[in-house]
């Protein structure tokens, strides 16, 4: 007997839109911002918290800052807001800390070439991807002799890097060079073989348990006293290695998590096809687990990168200790607020590019349904 | 294909597969006992049994997923040992398929097709790409190559596992309750493939509880409880005069509800 309700014959219902109440903006305000009375209160009193904050932030910020001024006198006399004069007139020291202003250029360069070598590994549609790769192979010595000189540059003492170009040059080898060494690390954890898995539990677990500080003291002072006299090893390399070390902890553990997380069916799969263990690491295993623990690599790394502000501790004059050179100045005294926020803004604009750079990462990686 | 096709099914006198007095323990779990097994060359043999009988295991220990601690088995005349050259040429002739697929989520079709034939074959990649297009097109999904499985239904995706073992062209494949997974109207796309399979005079072991595909196909059914194999015999007497009063109790349970 055929349902007399039945708009359809059985077997020959066509796929319809979707009705308009589950679309559109009135409908998305609706559900999210006025679904309850409970939410109509918290929308209103979050408008009403923001019409009392975001103006008084945009005034200091913006309408009432000084972007030109000799002295903070100066900024005083001209408007009440955020004197940005400061930073306009330390701009090069933030940047490039006590580098010969003759020589700045290198490190505008060395900057360029960085974004170049970098393009091949972000981007996959690179033109020419693989001979890229080897510029960017080689770029760390390029960058090498950029900033401390030979080959016809004039050598410049690693002690003058200092600035934001410090931080950035710790920050970008600690996680060049950290990523591959937590692998490793984290498949030594992992491994069948007592001896490197034990020599990798006791690394990891020895670089976590210490604070960073405690390494790069022990990398400024203590280093010394183990060295044979005479030998002099570089405070800023020190600096490098300890911070590399540091984070490819981090980092190994993070990994670890994501190689849990694959099947083990994966690595018998490619077992049963013959696959050896590298091979079936680098080809099954590992794109898996890396995709997976992209939150926490970046998480790392964004935690590295702002950490290299540490290093003032021990002396090295880095964006944060110009900032505080810089608010000594007897001209400038008294405008902690327009430095630190500043700095604060540099850092921002770098780690919220890595994080934004994951999420495009991971939504590219995508591949289909999860089983 | 009739019964008495599958009988006519040439098998060689070459020996594929030997193994003799095989035992295996997890820790003081004794899981094989005195396994004792010759698999020629073209046979078609079904393995059954309760679940933890040990049938998994035993064909796991062949391309050595899973090792074995005493007793020898020997896989198209090499010995396996702790060898790794020995494990490494075994598991380059012996195909397996997995219950649950096993296929590389974060590869395509064909990508997941062409990785051993590449990497462990070093087959050139245009020439990997069209054996693996071959196999595709054997098991009828040619069309999905440049998916990712993850797109595909259980039933397809078991046979892109069956296509991507067949690329490394085996000698012997074996099959661990590869329809045991699928929503029932899957199965039978999945049993063609391994009757058509089987026709073509692969030798196959497989661990699987579909009784119609060891009547169609299977040359022997062995019954496996706990860690033994308690009866091995051809499908028809295995079916209707069943020896030991386990393999009847087995068979009334399967076969009856």
């Amino acid at each position: 007997m055929v349902d007399a309700s039945r708009s359809y014959e059985p077997g020959t219902h066509p796929d319809l839109p979707p009705p308009l109440a589950v679309r559109g903006p009135i409908l998305w305000m609706r559900k999210n911002l006025f679904g309850s009375p409970l939410n109509v209160i918290l929308t209103l009193v979050s408008l009403y918290l923001l019409y009392l904050i975001v103006p008084g932030i945009l005034n200091w910020a913006v309408f009432d800052a000084v972007f030109v001024a000799g002295s903070r006198e100066e900024c005083r006399e001209i408007d009440s807001g955020a004197c940005w004069a400061l930073a306009n007139v330390r701009f090069g020291q933030f940047i490039y800390g006590f580098y010969p202003v003759s020589e700045r250029w290198r490190i505008d360069l060395t900057a360029v070439l960085f974004l170049l070598a970098l393009l091949p590994l972000l981007w996959d549609r690179t033109p020419y991807r693989r001979q890229w790769f080897i510029y960017s192979g080689l770029f760390p010595l390029v960058a090498f002799f950029l900033l401390v000189g030979g080959f016809g540059l004039d050598r410049v003492e690693t002690t003058r890097i200092g600035g934001f170009t410090l931080n950035v040059v710790i920050g970008v080898t600690g996680i060049v060079a950290s990523l591959p060494l937590g692998i490793l690390l984290a498949l030594g954890r992992r491994s069948h073989m007592p001896i490197v898995r034990t020599l990798c539990v006791m690394f990891i677990e020895f670089i976590r348990g210490v604070p960073l500080i405690t390494l790069l003291f022990v990398a400024s002072t203590m280093l010394n006293y183990f060295l044979p006299p005479g030998t002099t090893f570089d405070l800023i390399l020190r600096v490098l290695i300890m911070v590399t070390l540091f984070s490819s902890a981090y980092i190994a553990e993070v990994v670890r998590g994501g190689l849990q997380a694959i099947p083990k069916g994966q690595t018998e799969a490619a077992d049963a096809m013959g696959l050896g263990y590298w091979q079936s690491m680098r080809l099954i295993v590992l794109p898996q687990a890396l995709k997976i623990s992209i939150p926490g690599i970046v998480n790392t790394f964004v935690g590295l990168f702002k950490d290299t502000t540490l290093v003032v501790i021990i002396g090295l004059t880095d964006v944060l200790g110009v900032g505080r050179a810089s608010l000594a100045d007897s001209k400038w005294q008294g405008l902690a607020w327009e430095v630190y926020v500043f700095i604060a803004i540099l850092f921002f604009v770098c780690c919220f590019s890595m994080a934004r750079y994951s999420i495009y990462l991971e939504k590219k990686l995508h591949t289909g349904h999860k089983r | 294909m009739s019964d008495a096709a599958a009988a006519n099914l040439s098998v060689s006198d070459e020996v594929a597969i030997q193994i003799i007095g095989m035992h295996k323990w997890y820790g003081d779990f004794h899981v094989l006992k005195d396994i004792n097994l010759t698999v020629n060359r073209g046979e078609r043999i079904v393995v059954c049994g309760p679940s933890g009988s040990g049938k998994s295991t035993m064909i796991r220990c062949i391309n050595r997923l899973e090792e074995h601690q005493k007793g020898r088995i020997i896989v198209d005349d090499i010995e396996l040992t702790h060898d790794v050259k020995n494990i490494a040429e075994i598991r380059r002739e012996v195909g397996m398929v997995f219950q649950h697929f096993n296929l590389f989520p974060h590869l395509t079709v064909l990508e997941n097709c062409t990785l051993a034939p590449i990497w462990v074959r070093r087959l050139p990649k245009k020439e990997a790409d069209d054996i693996a297009m071959h196999y595709l097109e054997r098991v009828k999904i040619p069309e999905q190559a440049l998916k990712y499985p993850g797109q595909l239904s259980g039933g397809q995706q078991q046979r892109v596992a069956i296509a991507r073992s067949l690329c490394m062209s085996p000698k012997i494949m074996l099959f661990d309750e590869p329809t045991s997974a699928l929503d029932p109207e899957m199965i039978s796309e999945v049993l063609d493939v391994m009757v058509n399979l089987a026709e073509s005079g692969m030798t196959m072991l497989c661990v699987t509880h579909e009784m119609g595909f060891a009547r169609k196909v299977a040359n022997r059914v062995i019954f496996m409880d706990g860690g033994e194999i308690i009866e091995e015999n051809e499908p028809e007497e295995f079916f209707h005069n069943p020896q030991s009063a386990r393999t009847k109790l087995f068979l009334s349970q399967i076969l009856h509800h």
